[in-house]
């Protein structure tokens, strides 16, 4: 029967890290993706943590968990009200449409 | 338990809340006051920080030593000077909210928390304290299209970096075992030799902070913040953010990473040389002087990299002097910048500047020395500050990145010196309004200090030394 090791969480931490970074990079629709990229970029770590807290019997990995998701939730918050007021100004959140400043 | 040592951070945190409150209540506008207790605030923390003892807190969370203080007070130095800035300018183009200098003081908390960091995860939070402000101060003038774009560019980037490191920080602390920077070091140092696994995570580290400095080859959202946020919050970023970040590269590249440096150290000096070239070659076409500062921007940050790959006493003391110059002349340029404005309205085009030395030749004198300065010509600080971290470069037999350090500088002497040619050899445009106070004050007192640096370097070499002795040990 097939154990689940720490080379299983790793790998899922691993592909949910570059769904994130993709997520980013080739998304061309919307700024809300964004956001969720993001927030999957930080779930990564967390679970990439807490899995490591579990094999080395050692509590850091968890309490530094704990503290990614609560500034996960602020930074969320602040990256919401970013978007608010850019689609105040634009009347729009298309990631295309974003490229006022250039040069 | 030692928390008496972390009191400069907890007195301006418990300041940065009663300012809020004091802030909230009156009914009528509360912003000079609230920017005057700040600015009290940011000297009470000062003098703390200049009488606080040495030492590790907080379970070893928290470290104050001789770098951390001098770096502290650069930064607190660098935000109290942006602050001053930002009073008139906000004023002018109708943001006078109180919250403005609580955003700074807490960003402040925050790069202070960094500068003493020694673990991972009291570096993610000083980091992440620093950066939230950040993200809203690059938007704070929410009804200018520009501005909100410049804070979400800030905050997608920004948030990516921020998921780099602790990314990177989740490998080192499994692959390692701690995330404590003295056991960290202890880890690393083992004769076993280390595993794949931590110098990924290294890698991850370096990148995001790179990111936080504007480090060639994360360095593309600098121009665009840059240019979209409002003019003092543009010289904040360049400033005050850069000390914090580079205080915690060095401390974590000659700490717990020091023992791997044939890990890092080519990373390093291949991010330098790009820096320097690209600062000089990308800030040649631009006609926006805050984007020129950009670019220009990049380059100081290639100088300064040079001296952490170096690494060493004379290496590591060439960046705290170099990060000390290139505060006071960056802060000065950008007080000239926000003092660019005609008619009520706020102007930021190279081509403005013209006729300056006719319409007013104190500016235009303070603006030519912060000009050559930048270039490297001596006398004056820049000069210096570049010598601090060729020198070493040199000694240490980094032959071709000193010679493309001394390159890339002759080619940014063209747009530094183009500055200076268009404000007193170009026709006059009409001058300027009125000079605020506040800026004749940060001139002054940066445009002095570049001048006459050489005739008294002594006092910040050794304070530089004392620094880089308790970081080296």
């Amino acid at each position: 029967m097939l154990t689940i090791g720490l080379a299983h969480y790793l790998t899922v931490g691993a592909i949910l890290f570059v769904l994130g970074i993709f997520g980013i990079f080739l998304n061309r629709k919307n700024v809300i993706v964004i956001l969720m990229s993001i927030e999957l970029i930080l779930l990564s770590v967390n679970l990439n943590l807490v899995a490591f807290s579990s094999r080395l019997d050692d509590l850091t990995g968890q309490v530094f968990a704990m503290f990614i998701l609560t500034v996960a939730a602020a930074e969320a918050a602040i990256g919401l009200a970013i978007v608010v007021i850019y689609y105040r100004n634009h009347g729009s959140i298309e990631v295309e449409d974003i490229s006022a400043l250039k040069g | 338990m030692n928390w008496t040592l972390a009191l400069p951070e907890l007195v301006l945190s418990v300041c940065g809340l009663a300012i809020l409150v004091a802030g909230v209540i009156p009914k009528k506008d509360m912003t000079f006051p609230c920017t005057m207790a700040v600015l009290g605030a940011f000297v009470v923390t000062g003098v703390l920080i200049i009488t606080q003892a040495e030492g590790t807190a907080f379970g070893g969370q928290y470290v104050a030593d001789d770098f951390s203080a001098f770096m502290k007070l650069l930064s607190l130095a660098a935000a109290a000077l942006g602050l001053l800035l930002a009073l008139d300018w906000n004023e002018k183009e109708g943001l006078s909210r109180f919250e403005f200098p609580v955003l700074v003081l807490f960003a402040t908390v925050g790069m202070m928390a960094m500068i003493s960091a020694n673990d991972l995860m009291s570096l993610y939070l000083g980091l992440e304290l620093l950066s939230l402000p950040l993200y809203v101060l690059a938007a704070f003038d929410r009804d200018n299209p520009r501005s909100a774009e410049a804070g979400l560019k800030y905050f997608v980037l920004g948030a990516l970096a921020s998921g780099m490191l602790l990314y990177g920080a989740s490998l080192v602390y499994g692959f390692a075992g701690t995330t404590n920077f003295d056991r960290l070091a202890d880890a690393l140092s083992a004769e076993a030799g280390i595993s794949a696994g931590v110098i990924v995570g290294i890698v991850f580290v370096i990148a995001a902070l790179a990111f936080k400095i504007a480090a060639v080859p994360f360095h593309m959202w600098t121009p665009d913040v840059y240019e979209g946020s409002p003019t003092p919050v543009t010289a904040f970023f360049a400033s005050a953010p850069k000390v914090a970040t580079i205080a915690l590269l060095v401390r974590i590249l000659s700490g717990p990473f020091g023992d791997v440096i044939a890990q890092w150290q080519q990373v390093v000096v291949l991010t330098a040389i790009l820096s320097m070239v690209l600062g000089a070659f990308a800030a040649i076409g631009q006609k926006n002087v805050k984007r020129l500062m950009a670019y220009s921007s990049i380059g100081h940050v290639g100088f300064i990299l040079m001296g952490l790959a170096v690494g060493g006493e004379t290496g590591l003391r060439g960046v705290l002097v170099y990060m000390a110059i290139y505060i006071a002349m960056n802060i000065g340029a950008f007080a000239v910048l926000v003092a660019m404005r005609r008619n009520g309205r706020a102007v930021e085009g190279v081509d403005d500047l013209a006729g300056l030395g006719r319409t007013d030749p104190a500016m235009a004198l303070a603006m030519a020395i912060f000009m050559f300065s930048m270039a490297g010509i001596p006398p004056l600080a820049g000069f210096f500050a570049k010598i601090y971290v060729l020198l070493p470069a040199i000694e240490q037999g980094f032959w071709a990145m000193a010679v493309i350090g001394v390159l890339s500088s002759v080619v940014s002497a063209y747009y530094y010196l183009r500055i200076v040619k268009v404000m007193y050899f170009d026709a006059p445009v009409t001058g300027f309004d009125v000079r605020p106070a506040g800026v004749s004050f940060v001139l002054a007192g940066t445009g002095l200090f570049t001048l006459f640096f050489f005739l008294f370097p002594a006092m910040l070499l050794d304070a530089a030394k004392h620094a880089v002795a308790a970081i080296i040990g």
